[in-house]
C-alpha cells in the first residue's frame, strides 16, 4: 500500500497512508503517514464508533493537507479498547490464509 | 506517542516486514504539494480490505489464490460513495471480515467523509472511491503495470485533489 501511494503521488495526486504498521510505511518511503495502533482490518477504528473513526479521518486529513515534507509521520494517540490478546485473535481469519497454510505445512514437513 | 507497528502481528510474520527497506526502485522521495484548502478540495478513499459491491461487481478471485498461495488478485473496484453497508461484500483471506461487514466505515469511511463535507471541513468527496485486495505477489508487477495506472486515471477523472489510503 505505501508503494501504491508513491505511484499515485508521483502521478501528481497527494496521498496519505493510514496504517497499523507506520514503521513499515516509513521504510517503504510513503510520502505521508498516519500510524494507528489498531488491529488489522480496522484502519479507522472500532465498528460503529463514529467518534473514533472521525478522529482518525480528521488526523489523516490534517496530515494530507498540512505535512510539509516527504515521509511525514504522525501517530494517532488512541488506544484500542479490547485487550491485546483478544484483539490479536479477533482480527485473524477463522481459516488460515493459503500462504500461511503453505508455510505451516512446509515447517511441519521440515520438523519431521 | 509512537505506535507499536507490530503490536497485532504474529511474531513469526515480523521479519517479513521489518527492516526490509524501500521497495526496489522506490528509494527516491516522491512529493506532490497539497495546494488547495481542504474546504475547497475533493477527497478520495482507497481501501485494501477487498471491498466490492455485492450486486454489481465480481468478487476478488480467491479461488485462484487458494490454488496459488503466492498470488493475490491485482484488480480494483470503483465503490460508489452512495453504497450502503448492506451493499458491500468483502473478499480477503488474510483478515476476519466480521467487523468489516458489520461496519465498512472502519476501512472505507465514506459516511464520515460525507459528514465532513456537509460541515464544510472538506470541499467534497469523489463520487466513486477505490478498493483493492491488499494481499499481492511480492513483486507487485500487475499493480505496477496495470492497476496503479488505472486507479490514477480514475482519480483524475473524479477530480480528486488528494487520496487517503488505508491498508487492511
Amino acid at each position: 500500500m505505501p508503494v501504491l501511494a508513491r505511484w499515485i503521488e508521483a502521478a501528481g495526486i497527494p496521498t496519505v497512508v493510514v496504517t497499523m504498521m507506520p514503521a513499515v510505511a516509513e521504510e517503504r518511503r510513503a510520502p505521508r503517514i498516519v500510524g494507528v495502533e489498531f488491529p488489522f482490518g480496522h484502519a479507522f477504528g472500532m465498528p460503529h464508533d463514529r467518534a473514533m473513526q472521525r478522529r482518525t479521518l480528521e488526523l489523516a486529513l490534517r496530515v494530507l493537507a498540512g505535512a510539509e515534507t516527504f515521509r511525514t509521520r504522525i501517530d494517532l494517540d488512541v488506544e484500542w479498547r479490547v485487550p491485546v490478546r483478544e484483539a490479536y485473535r479477533a482480527w485473524q481469519p477463522k481459516v488460515p490464509s493459503p500462504i500461511v497454510r503453505k508455510l505451516l505445512e512446509t515447517r511441519s514437513r521440515g520438523s519431521t | 506517542m509512537l505506535v507499536d507497528s507490530y503490536k497485532f502481528l504474529p511474531r513469526s510474520f515480523r521479519p517479513l516486514y521489518e527492516g526490509r527497506g524501500a521497495f526496489p526502485g522506490e528509494e527516491a522521495p516522491v512529493w506532490t504539494p497539497f495546494a488547495k484548502r481542504l474546504s475547497e478540495s475533493r477527497l478520495a478513499l482507497l481501501s485494501s480490505a477487498g471491498i466490492y459491491v455485492k450486486a454489481s461487481q465480481p468478487t476478488f478471485d480467491l479461488d485462484r489464490e487458494q490454488e496459488h498461495p503466492e498470488w493475490g488478485d491485482p484488480t480494483w473496484r470503483s465503490i460508489p460513495a452512495t453504497a450502503r453497508p448492506a451493499d458491500i461484500a468483502i473478499a480477503h483471506l488474510h483478515i476476519d471480515d466480521e467487523d468489516l461487514l458489520a461496519d465498512p466505515e472502519i476501512a472505507l469511511p465514506m459516511r464520515a467523509l460525507d459528514e465532513l463535507a456537509r460541515e464544510g471541513v472538506v470541499g467534497g468527496a469523489v463520487a466513486n472511491h477505490v478498493a483493492v485486495m491488499g494481499y499481492q505477489d511480492r513483486r507487485l508487477e500487475d499493480w505496477h503495470g496495470t492497476t496503479a495506472g488505472e486507479i490514477v486515471a480514475h482519480l483524475r477523472n473524479e477530480d480528486a485533489d488528494g487520496v487517503i489510503l488505508a491498508p487492511a
